[in-house]
């Protein structure tokens, strides 16, 4: 199908390809069975720009948007959502700052996370605060020119590996949701430390770690925005990134797609392609047609967001939903097209199941979505 | 420091096919690509820039569509490309080739290295490089393998031998060919590209480049081709079947005048 | 007058023959006639041989007709390595006596070093007529320069018709240069090599885009007709302890004998015990043994039957063997008389590497592999069992043999 991508968004996508296909397949079930944090393919990102092909020109990207961020997304994705989550992980930790840093701010973080020399990363998730995102317990206290932070954040994608934190901390308790403000916290602050790494059922490529906050003094200057405003950045940041989950989604099913179709064309069964049989075929049809769908509602909610539209909570939501949902329907088809062989370590498929599943659980549960899309639907038709 | 990388475009080998019933190879849809070896090369001269300033300059020649070879070049990292392109290239054997070439290096001006592939994977003559070396009375290092030391007017290399390789020092200016364990070629950055895109590669000529008539093209060269064939394709031979220790013993028995003596 | 291809309509048949021959696909017919694509056309004349018709002509610039006739004899560069011969020289003595018979003239041996005196029976055994020594401690090991210097001035001062040298890391370097000193043919990597013997013309058979065709080339006018040949195509010259040889010892001016490039240092590595391209049998690793450990037996089965190792790319780039291990396009050209490749699929880029082997042997659990369209003979299973069961019979038949 043809998106009508810019003569740019094609050199990203094929690009990104080019990477996926040369760089990543050959090495990612390596670092799905020995969980390793993927440095040498972040290199090869970095050198490639892609790091920055979402970023504003004047801080060192090329400028592009949302849909830019998907098109990367996707592509590293099909080779391994594992991998595909250093990038993505990143722009998640950006994106406050593109949306609300100061232009001080910008000009500070913006250039390195475009060059791919620092990740960064989004830290909001609580032991005890997970769906119910208002419960979070990390406080940070103003002490002269800064703020203690005090608490411990769990599940953090890219913790340890990425130097650049955005961080969701309570400033004061007793305003509730309005007492939440963001800060931008770098590796190496003292009183910053990590958990071990998470193990995990998929995207073992990925790091995952506690973030723990020990009176770990930030300057004020990296407030982002103003006291207050943390779950509205928060609330922001995952409308704006929430069509890159559907991405990655996507990605992990055309994929387990591209597998299954190769192997149905060249398994022979009962003297014949399995690739000739309709039980096959039908299945073949749908997986493809569910991709097809899923992809274009995420570019729709990513271009929408490029356009400026207000707010494109439900749309994003959407794509979210049915993306991960189809990834995961896809991917266990695709396993059941391989068989036994689906089922076997040696083989890719499985893998793309494992990974599937994350995409329905984080940046907001598909259950959380569906109550997105459902409130503004209600909203939208008070409002007519 | 300033490095020239000669490089050619050639057929993709993975696409080159023979047409089963001409038995001539067939060349539609076969996609021009830079020489595997040269892309070494171009990837070993943008490090050294990195390193030590400079500027790497391309240069090709070849057809008009040899261009995107350059664009390519620029992409990963390359400033600036040279396309040599003239009818009177027609028929350029090495010794030609190598002459052109120098030529056009001659007029490019001062240089501290020129970087060439091994050899092209088209022709594989590996003649090229030490030709140009020779027309340009520089001296030379054939299949560098590793840049151990260099600096503004010597370089210190491992060149690869049939056994092993050899540690070799040589002024510069000099000439190197390099193999593939040199380095990993980089992939092009999109800003690499987006420069590619709008560069505008240097087109010479032969008078471009005051070259001798009666030294470059079909009359600049000494070696002529009379006969192109296809040799007859191997065939696939035979399947042994049976049990491992049986097949095991029917291919010794089938190599045993090979292997012992 | 630039160099031009011209077709005769009123000879050209029609035939089509020529679109076939041309390479570079740059000849179609129209209405009968055959049309050159001048944008296709290289000049390369591939064209011109096969008409029946004659009604293809290449011109060229013909300049002064040179005399070609002072030029005599067959030359062989004869490489030396720590003053031992290499066997490529020995085959290219075996090949050059045919040609020098075919032409009537001498089989000389050109050979450079340092205390090199003792080596001249050798190459008198070998069937040289002629011995050119040229002996000198900066000779020792191979240096472009005095080498390229020296080889200079003995055509120029001997006019050799013909000058063969191995298509080795040093002959390659080394003729490339003389070629153009001298303004010399030269043609790389033959596999074939004849005398059309009314013209006196050395025909030079060599493959080209790897493997997948063959040219014969020519150099009509220009002397000597250099080559650089393939090691183990051609057979070794046979030693006759009764032949003798006239020996030329040349000296040389010290300025003659410097090297702007300085040799430091020769380093042999373990792997390349059993030299990959001199070997006579190959046994090469790919994918399929899943692991650097792998390699232990294919070692193994290399070592019983005193080959060499070799692997595919991509057991090289997962960093289980050294490059210098890699047989392929981006690796070495091998053709020893038995090739094994054990766990490799068989891409293009390997068998551009390896085709050329006399007997190929391949083992492979996918029995649609490539590797099998080209394999002599095939198994098809699991590796970790052939292979450990072919140690075990080829050592056992060496044993007793």
């Amino acid at each position: 199908m043809d998106y009508l991508l810019t003569e740019q968004q094609v050199m990203i996508r094929d690009l990104a390809a080019k990477i996926a296909d040369e760089k990543i397949k050959p090495v990612a079930a390596h670092y799905d069975e020995t969980e390793e944090f993927a440095w040498p393919i972040m290199k090869i990102l970095a050198d490639s720009d892609l790091f920055g092909v979402y970023i504003p020109e004047q801080y060192g990207g090329l400028g592009g948007g949302i849909m830019d961020m998907c098109l990367v997304t996707e592509e590293l994705s099909r080779a391994c959502a594992g991998i595909a989550l250093g990038f993505a992980g990143t722009g998640l930790g950006a994106i406050p700052i593109l949306l609300y840093g100061s232009e001080e701010q910008k000009k500070r973080f913006l250039p390195d996370i475009a060059k791919g020399k620092r990740l960064a990363a989004f830290c909001i998730t609580e032991a005890e605060a997970g769906s119910d995102a208002g419960s979070i317990k990390t406080s940070a206290k103003k002490q002269g020119n800064s703020y203690i932070l005090n608490g411990t954040k769990q599940w953090i994608t890219n913790a340890g590996e990425a130097e650049v934190y955005t961080v969701i901390a309570i400033t004061d308790k007793a305003k509730g949701a309005r007492g939440a403000s963001a800060f931008i916290v770098e590796k190496e602050t003292k009183g910053m430390d990590f958990g071990k790494k998470e193990k995990k059922l998929g995207i073992r490529a990925s790091a995952t770690r506690e973030v723990i906050f020990t009176d770990c003094e930030v300057p004020a200057e990296n407030l982002i925005s103003k006291e207050g405003m943390g779950f509205i950045i928060a609330l922001k940041t995952f409308d704006n990134s929430r069509p890159g989950v559907a991405a990655q989604a996507v990605g992990i099913a055309q994929g387990a797609l591209d597998h299954a179709l190769e192997y149905a064309r060249t398994r022979v069964q009962f003297g014949q392609p399995i690739s000739s049989f309709q039980a096959v075929q039908h299945m073949l049809a749908d997986m493809g047609t569910q991709i097809e769908a899923a992809r274009a509602l995420t570019y729709a909610a990513a271009r929408m967001i490029d356009s400026g539209a207000k707010s494109a909570a439900k749309e994003s939501a959407m794509a979210k939903v049915f993306a991960s949902d189809t990834a995961m329907k896809v991917a266990v088809d695709a396993v059941q097209i391989l068989g036994g062989y689906g089922y076997m370590r040696e083989y890719p498929v499985e893998k793309y199941m494992r990974d599937a599943k994350i995409t329905q659980i984080y940046e907001g549960t598909n259950q959380i979505q569906r109550n997105i899309i459902a409130a503004n639907m209600i909203k939208e038709s008070i409002k007519k | 420091m300033n490095i020239i990388v000669c490089i050619k475009q050639v057929p993709n080998t993975t696409d080159v096919r023979i047409d089963p019933v001409t038995n001539t190879l067939i060349r539609e849809g076969v996609e021009s690509v830079i020489n595997p070896f040269d892309a070494y090369a171009i990837e070993e001269g943008v490090r050294l820039k990195e390193r030590f300033g400079g500027k790497v300059t391309v240069i090709t020649m070849g057809p008009p569509q040899a261009e995107t070879a350059l664009r390519e070049a620029i992409s990963l990292g390359v400033d600036e490309a040279v396309l040599l392109s003239d009818r009177k290239f027609a028929g350029s054997d090495t010794w030609a080739t190598s002459y052109t070439l120098s030529a056009a290096i001659r007029k490019i001006g001062a240089f501290d290295l020129i970087i060439c592939g091994k050899q092209a994977s088209d022709g594989d003559t590996a003649q090229v490089g030490p030709g140009i070396s020779a027309h340009l009375d520089i001296p030379q290092v054939t299949y560098v393998k590793k840049i151990e030391d260099i600096s503004a007017n010597a370089a210190r290399v491992e060149r690869m031998t049939e056994e092993g390789y050899d540690i070799v020092e040589t002024p510069l200016p000099c000439l190197l060919t390099v193999v593939k364990e040199i380095n990993t070629p980089r992939l092009p950055s999109i800003k690499g590209m987006m420069r590619a895109k709008s560069a505008k590669p240097v087109k010479w000529t032969a008078c471009d480049i005051e070259a001798d008539a009666g030294s470059m093209g079909l009359d600049g060269s000494p070696t002529r081709v009379i006969k192109i064939f296809t040799p007859a394709p191997r065939k696939g031979g035979e399947i042994l079947k049976g049990g491992t220790e049986y097949v095991s013993k029917e291919l010794v028995e089938l190599l045993k005048d090979i292997v012992i003596h | 007058m630039p160099a031009s291809i011209t077709i005769f309509l009123d000879k050209c048949a029609g035939c089509g023959l020529c679109v076939g021959a041309c390479p570079f696909g740059a000849i179609h017919m129209a209405g009968e006639k055959a049309v050159i694509d001048m944008a296709k056309c290289t000049l390369c004349g591939a064209c011109v041989e096969p008409c029946d018709f004659k009604a293809i002509e290449l011109k060229k610039d013909a300049g002064a007709v040179k005399d070609l006739s002072e030029y005599k004899d067959v030359w062989v560069f004869i490489e030396q390595k720590k003053g031992v011969i290499q066997s490529v020289s020995f085959e290219l003595l075996g090949e050059g006596r045919k040609l020098a018979d075919k032409l009537g003239v001498k089989l000389c041996a050109v050979i450079l070093g340092s205390e090199m005196e003792s080596r001249i029976a050798e190459l008198a055994e070998r069937g040289a007529d002629k011995i050119y020594i040229i002996d000198h401690p900066a000779l020792k090991s191979y240096q472009d320069d005095p080498y390229t210097q020296i080889l200079v001035k003995l055509a120029e001062e001997f006019s050799p018709e013909i000058m063969l040298c191995g298509a080795t890391t040093i002959g390659r370097s080394l003729v490339s240069r003389v070629a153009v000193k001298i303004k010399a043919g030269l043609t790389a990597d033959c596999t074939g090599l004849d005398i059309d013997p009314e013209k006196r013309l050395l025909l030079q058979t060599r493959p080209a885009f790897g493997g997948n065709i063959m040219a014969t080339i020519i150099t009509p006018n220009h002397r000597p007709q250099m080559a650089t040949v393939r090691h183990k195509v051609m057979k070794e010259a046979l030693t006759d302890k009764s032949n003798k040889a006239e020996v030329i010892r040349k000296s040389y001016p010290e300025d003659i004998m410097k090297s702007r490039t300085r040799l430091i240092d020769v380093v042999e590595e373990i792997e390349a015990t059993v030299n990959l391209a001199e070997a006579d049998v190959v046994v090469s690793g790919g994918r399929g043994l899943g692991g650097p450990e792998g390699f232990g037996m294919i070692r193994e089965l290399a070592k019983a039957l005193n080959g060499a190792v070799g692997a595919s790319r991509a057991a090289v780039d997962a960093n289980w063997i050294p490059y210098s291990n890699q047989v392929g396009q981006t690796g070495k050209t091998v053709c020893p008389k038995l090739y094994i490749a054990c766990g490799i699929s068989g891409q293009i880029q390997h068998l551009i590497g390896m085709q050329s082997s006399q007997v190929i042997v391949a083992v492979n659990k996918d029995p649609d592999a490539p590797i099998f369209k080209v394999a002599t003979y095939g198994i098809i299973g699991d590796i970790f069992q052939v292979v450990p069961a072919l140690i075990k019979e080829f050592s056992r038949a060496l044993r007793r043999s």
